[in-house]
C-alpha cells in the first residue's frame, strides 16, 4: 500500500535521511523505531509531502507521492495524528471532529462522530469543551479520532503515546489494537518495544537517517539484542 | 483525587447570557431613533447611522482578520468600489446613459446593493487570488498596495469626479420608503447589519467556520488534514470583501457623495482599529468598536480638531489593558466568563 525506497531528505543544507525504506501492506500494522534524532518524524513529514524529498521513491496503492501537495496526499486516505497532538485548541471536541471530516474514497463503513464517541467514550463527554481543556491523553484521543473522521486508508501514529501516564497508554494501545482488529492499516512510531512486538506485524529500525533492520515481529524477538541496542533508550 | 477530577466532566454551562445580551442590543437599536427624538437629540440618528455602516465593514474585515487570520490592510479598496458602484450607477442614471454601453444606470437600492457587492467580491477574488499567495507582513503590504493602486486610480478618473468625488443627489429608492428621513435610513441601515451579523454568526458556527478557524491555528496542521487552505482563506476573504463593499454603499447613500477618501489607506486603518477597539474574532466586537470609534472621533473633534492625538491614547490603553477590546471587557464586567 505504502512503499519507500531510498528515501533522502534535507532540513536546508543538513541532511536527516539518507536511505530509508518501508513497506507496509493492506491491514497491515507497521512500526518506524529508532531513538531520538534518527529521523523517524522527519520520514513520515517527507511520506506527508510537509518535506519535499531530495530523492527517492515514496508510492502510495501504486501511485508516487513526491511534489505531491500534503493536501493531496492526505486525499489520497493517509491520516496524520502529529507528534505532540496539535488539536485546534479554540474549537470545542466535536468541532475538532467534525471540522475535517470527509469521507473522500467513500469507504463502505465510514468513521461517524458516534462511532468514534464510542471508541473514546471520554470524548463524548467533553464534546463541547474547547479541545485545549483537554488533559494530554484526551487530546492524544481527539487527535486519532480527527485522523478517523477523514476515514484513511493508512494511519500514521507518530509517537501517539509520549508524555502519557502508563494508564493512558494502555488506553491508547489498546485502540489501537481495536483498530487493528477492524483491519485499519496502521503506520506505528513509538519506542515502547514490549507492547510494539505484541501490537505490529513488522517493524523498521532507523539509525542516522537509514533503514538499518527490519522483519517480522518473530524476527525481532530473535534479534532482540541487536535491535535493542539501535532503540535501546 | 486529581486523577478523578480529571475524568469528571466539566458541566457546560448554558450560553443564555450571549442571547440575552444579543437580544437587548437587538433592542436597543431599534429603540434608539425614537428615544433620540423624544430626547431631544434627533442628531443621534445619523451618528448611530454612521456606527452601523462602519460596523458592517469592520464585521466583514474581522471575518478575515479575525477568524481567518488575515491582516488584511486594504479594506478600504472594497469599501470604496461599493460607493462608487453607487455613484456610478447613479451618474448613469440621471444622464440616462448606459455604462460602459452595455449596463443602465439604477437609483434602486436593492440593485446598486447587490451590485456594490458584487463588484466588491470580484475585486476581492483578484486581489485575494493574488495577495493570498503571501502571508503575514508581505500579506499586509500588498493588500495596502492594492487598495492605493485603486486610490489612485479614482483620484485620476475625471469621469467620475477625480479628487472630488461623486455627487450622489439623492439617495437610492427602496421600495415606497422616505429613504431621506434620517429613521427611515437608520432601520435600512440596521436590517442591513442585522443580516449581516446573523450572516456572519452562520459561517463562523459552520464547518467552514471551523476550518477556517483551523487554517488560522495552522495552515500545515489543516493542509496535513486534507485540506487546500488556500481556497478556504480565498472564499473568506471574497465574503469578507463583498461585506464591506455593502457597507461603502450604503456609506454612499448615506453621505450622499462618494470620492478617493473612501479607498484612502487611513480608511482600512481605521475599519481595523474598529476590529481591534471591539475585540478581534468575536461576533459583536466590530459593532461596538464602530460605534466606539464614531462616537469618540464625534465627541473629541468638537473638543479638539488633534482629536487623533486623544484618540491614541485611548486605543493604546485599551489594547493593554483589556486583554480583547470592548467586547472582553464587557464580558469581565458582566461577571461571565
Amino acid at each position: 500500500m505504502l512503499s519507500v525506497r531510498n528515501l533522502q531528505s534535507a532540513y536546508g543544507a543538513s541532511q536527516v535521511l539518507f536511505d530509508v525504506a518501508l513497506e507496509i501492506g493492506e491491514g497491515e500494522v507497521v512500526t518506524l523505531l529508532g531513538r531520538n534524532g534518527m529521523g523517524k518524524t522527519t520520514t513520515v513529514r517527507s511520506i506527508m509531502g510537509l518535506l519535499a524529498p531530495k530523492g527517492g521513491e515514496v508510492s502510495f496503492d501504486g501511485a508516487p507521492l513526491q511534489a505531491a501537495t500534503p493536501e493531496t496526499i492526505a486525499r489520497r486516505g493517509i491520516g496524520l495524528v502529529p507528534e505532540g497532538r496539535q488539536v485546534f485548541p479554540t474549537l470545542t471536541v466535536r468541532e475538532n471532529l467534525v471540522a475535517t471530516a470527509a469521507n473522500r474514497l467513500r469507504a463502505g463503513d465510514p468513521w461517524t462522530l458516534e462511532r468514534v464517541y464510542q471508541l473514546f467514550p471520554r470524548l463524548k463527554e467533553r464534546a463541547e469543551q474547547m479541545a485545549r481543556t483537554l488533559s494530554g491523553g484526551e487530546q492524544q484521543m481527539l487527535a486519532i479520532g480527527r485522523a478517523l473522521m477523514t476515514n484513511p486508508k493508512l494511519l500514521i501514529l507518530d509517537e501517539a503515546t509520549e508524555g502519557l501516564a502508563p494508564v493512558i497508554r494502555a488506553e491508547i494501545w489498546s485502540c489501537i489494537e481495536t483498530l487493528k482488529a477492524r483491519g485499519q492499516s496502521i503506520l506505528l512510531i513509538d519506542k515502547n518495544l514490549q507492547v510494539l512486538k505484541r501490537i505490529a506485524d513488522r517493524h523498521f529500525v532507523l539509525e542516522k537517517g537509514r533503514t538499518v533492520w527490519s522483519g517480522t515481529s518473530a524476527a525481532l524477538a530473535d534479534d532482540a539484542e541487536l535491535v535493542s541496542r539501535y532503540v535501546g533508550v | 483525587m486529581r486523577n478523578e477530577a480529571m475524568v469528571q466532566p466539566v458541566p457546560v454551562p448554558v450560553a443564555y447570557g450571549p442571547l440575552l445580551a444579543t437580544l437587548v442590543l437587538a433592542l436597543a437599536l431599534v429603540v434608539l431613533p425614537f428615544a433620540a427624538q423624544a430626547l431631544g437629540q434627533p442628531s443621534l440618528v445619523p451618528l448611530a447611522t454612521r456606527a452601523l455602516i462602519y460596523a458592517i465593514a469592520a464585521a466583514s474585515l474581522n471575518l478575515a482578520l479575525g477568524y481567518g487570520g488575515m491582516v488584511s490592510f486594504g479594506h478600504a479598496a472594497f469599501f470604496g468600489i461599493g460607493g462608487y458602484v453607487v455613484g456610478i450607477l447613479y451618474q448613469s442614471f440621471t444622464a440616462d446613459e448606459l455604462l460602459f454601453g452595455l449596463i443602465p444606470g439604477t437609483n434602486q437600492l436593492l440593485l446598486t446593493l447587490a451590485a456594490a457587492m458584487l463588484a466588491a467580491g470580484f475585486l476581492a477574488l483578484v486581489i485575494g487570488a493574488l495577495s493570498l499567495r503571501t502571508s503575514g507582513v508581505q500579506f499586509i503590504m500588498i493588500t495596502l498596495a492594492f487598495a492605493q493602486m485603486l486610490f489612485f486610480l479614482f483620484v485620476s478618473l475625471k469621469a467620475y469626479g477625480g479628487d472630488d468625488g461623486l455627487i450622489i443627489r439623492r439617495r437610492n429608492i427602496l421600495f415606497g420608503l422616505d429613504t431621506r428621513d434620517d429613521t427611515v435610513f437608520y432601520f435600512v441601515c440596521l436590517a442591513a447589519a442585522a443580516i449581516m451579523f446573523w450572516g456572519i454568526a452562520r459561517i463562523v458556527g459552520s464547518r467552514f467556520g471551523m476550518v477556517l478557524a483551523g487554517i488560522r491555528q495552522s495552515e500545515r496542521r489543516m493542509a496535513a488534514m486534507g485540506i487546500a487552505p488556500y481556497r478556504y482563506k480565498l472564499a473568506a476573504f471574497v465574503i469578507s470583501g463583498m461585506g464591506a463593499g455593502l457597507a461603502g454603499a450604503l456609506m454612499a447613500n448615506y453621505l450622499r457623495f462618494v470620492s478617493p477618501d473612501m479607498l484612502h489607506w487611513t480608511k482600512s486603518g481605521e475599519l481595523m482599529i474598529m476590529v481591534i477597539l471591539g475585540g478581534v474574532g468575536t461576533l459583536l466586537g466590530p459593532l461596538l468598536g464602530a460605534a466606539a470609534l464614531v462616537v469618540l472621533e464625534t465627541v473629541l473633534t468638537a473638543w479638539t480638531e488633534h482629536w487623533q492625538l486623544v484618540l491614541g491614547p485611548i486605543l493604546l490603553v485599551v489594547v493593554l489593558f483589556t486583554q480583547g477590546g470592548l467586547r472582553a471587557l464587557l464580558r469581565r464586567l458582566g461577571g461571565g466568563r
